[in-house]
């Protein structure tokens, strides 16, 4: 064994353990390996090419040598050493490369030299070039979720095509295209500079909402992996957060994520039927996650300046988590923090979920009067929320007649017979309950 | 996933003996390396059995054993809890920390079955989580 080689146990590791400890360690290394690389030879396709060969290098000696100490920095040694091959072998190259091969070749010759210590303090940097650039708005936003999956969050193209129910080769197709996308459209490899950067930064948050919601609204499948693309997101929004802690979105994003994740096992009765917020186990609800959410809430709010739209979502959320019962809900803050949010984005669903609130604050006939001010908005249409809720208010002012006719209307909109059959068992029970729960947002 | 790891007292840490300033900013750095990574939920240290206490049941009867406990190898002098994909990555994790003099540091998976898996029902979506979808959705229309 080499001098620098730890020794896992006495006997040699079986290939099969060196695999799985390698899948662990690229998981850890790569996006910061890619990052590095990316910098250094200015093409992220080229950096993950040679971070793949040195991950191929790893599982051939691994098996035989073990794990090395460091094996991030091993894995960026062997990069290099195939950068450099790369370079002597081809004849022409462009001034950037030229240059790129005299230091390498430097470095080849001393390997303990500056450029090792240089290279760590970039990282932080470096994996926040990658973030923006994975998440460039030249992108299609499908394509920004494949290549930040994979290549910040370390996933495989299998795993990803798995979560998002897309033929593997589909998923390889869309990373290939988005790499020379990038490539064409010269995408510096940059953090933003101040002029994009608020554009820039909305685009990441926006991918990681994505792969949130693609996880917690589970449209389809039943594998483990959509579930797991929750954890996913939160794993990147928090990476985010460290890497950009002067943004208060950030926070607000995580802050909206881990709350909402602190309902999961809450969301589902034992026959696999949604339970509604106000009628969820609060015991249930994941109090770490919410402690967390809170806190990432008011690490934005002291950072002092204008709050956004998730930190807005958040805060609303967060209402619902510090109430320890239904009846203990904080209507009046929320309804005040839809208000605002509805300043920074107007939008017709805010305006809905806003006079749900206004209802359980001031009464239903106060949040009818919203909900009827909605009726004729076209982008309300078709959408089978607005009649429930107008439901709802109605049953509450004793109208069960017209609350009937709202729940056949919105049971006819439903996307799903799940949802269709539980709008029209509502409208069956109307008359004899004369009070249905709200569905709070 | 979620791992509980449970790092082992040693007789420093039970007398009460708090880690040098090397090891402590080591300790920092690592912790550090946690939370940009993602991986960190939470982390704490425990003050020394001698502050502890324990309970135990018999029937109805309730008897309190005042602290400190003699079995220094099974007592615990600090965890963390770690979000990790498995239970591979975690042992990777560990094995970077900065513990040193037969320090053993156990992992523990921790039961979270009921989270995700089964419940995940094609077609069973919560009103509510759509509303946010659309909210979101319309938000970027919108914005």
């Amino acid at each position: 064994m080499d001098a620098g080689v730890r020794e896992r146990e006495a006997e040699r590791v079986s290939e099969a353990a060196a695999r799985e400890a390698i899948d662990a360690v690229w998981r850890i290394e790569s996006a910061r390996l890619i990052a590095g690389l990316t910098r250094m030879v200015g093409d992220l396709g080229m950096a993950e090419d040679l971070a793949q060969d040195a991950l191929v290098v790893a599982l051939e000696k691994w098996p035989e040598s073990g794990v090395p100490d460091n094996p991030g920095a091993w894995l960026m040694a062997t990069a290099k050493h195939r950068a450099l091959d790369h370079f002597r072998r081809s004849r022409m190259l462009d001034r950037r490369h030229q240059d790129l091969k005299v230091r390498l070749e430097a470095e080849h010759r001393d390997p303990e030299g500056e450029m090792h210590a240089a290279l760590d303090d970039f990282i932080g940097d470096d994996l926040l070039r990658l973030v923006f650039t994975t998440c460039h708005p030249v992108l299609a936003p499908e394509a920004r979720v494949a290549l930040t999956l994979r290549l910040l969050g370390g996933l495989t193209t299998e795993e990803i095509a798995r979560a998002f129910l897309v033929p593997v080769k589909t998923l390889q197709q869309r990373i290939v295209r988005a790499k020379r996308t990038l490539r064409e459209a010269r995408v510096p490899f940059e953090v933003p500079p101040p002029t994009e950067a608020g554009e820039r930064l909305e685009s990441v948050l926006e991918v990681i909402y994505l792969v949130f919601n693609e996880g917690y609204t589970a449209t389809a499948g039943e594998d483990w992996v959509r579930p797991a693309l929750c954890q996913e997101a939160l794993r990147l929004g928090r990476i985010v957060a460290e890497l950009a802690p002067e943004e208060p979105e950030v926070h607000g994003l995580v802050a909206l994520m881990e709350i909402q994740a602190s309902r999961l096992r809450a969301r589902r009765g034992p026959g696999g039927e949604p339970v509604l917020l106000m009628d969820q186990d609060r015991a249930r609800w994941d109090h770490l996650l919410i402690r967390r959410g809170l806190a990432a809430l008011e690490r934005a709010e002291a950072l002092g300046r204008p709050l956004g739209p998730y930190w807005l979502q958040g805060a609303i959320a967060a209402c619902h988590a510090r109430a320890a019962t239904p009846e203990d809900t904080d209507w009046e803050r929320i309804v005040a923090l839809y208000d605002a949010l509805a300043q920074v984005f107007p939008s017709p669903v805010v305006e809905l979920n806003r006079a749900v609130g206004v209802a359980m604050a001031y009464g239903p006939e106060a949040g009818l009067e919203l909900v009827e001010g909605l009726v004729a908005e076209p982008a309300l249409e078709g959408y089978h929320w607005l009649p429930s809720v107008r439901a709802d208010l109605l049953a509450k002012l004793g109208r069960y007649g017209e609350a009937r006719a709202e729940l056949e209307h919105a049971a006819s909109l439903a996307r799903n017979e799940t949802e269709r059959t539980l709008l029209l068992e509502r409208a069956d029970g109307l008359p004899q309950d004369a009070l249905i729960q709200g569905d709070g947002p | 996933m979620r791992v509980l790891v449970i790092v082992k007292a040693s007789d420093e840490s039970e007398a009460g003996i708090m880690p040098n300033t090397e090891l402590l900013s080591a300790m920092g750095n690592y912790n550090e390396e946690l939370v940009k990574a993602g991986v960190m939920l939470m982390g704490e240290g425990l003050a020394t059995s001698a502050e502890g206490k324990r309970v135990r049941f018999e029937g109805k009867k309730r008897t309190v054993i005042d602290g400190p406990f003699a079995e220094t190898k099974e007592l615990i002098a600090g965890f963390w809890l770690w979000q990790v994909r498995s239970m591979n990555e975690a042992v990777e994790w560990l094995r970077r920390a900065p513990f040193d003099g037969g320090t053993e540091v156990e992992i523990r998976r921790v039961f979270e079955a009921d989270d995700f898996g089964e419940e995940f029902t094609p077609e069973l979506r919560e009103q509510e989580e759509r509303v946010w979808t659309q909210a979101s959705e319309n938000a970027k229309r919108n914005g």
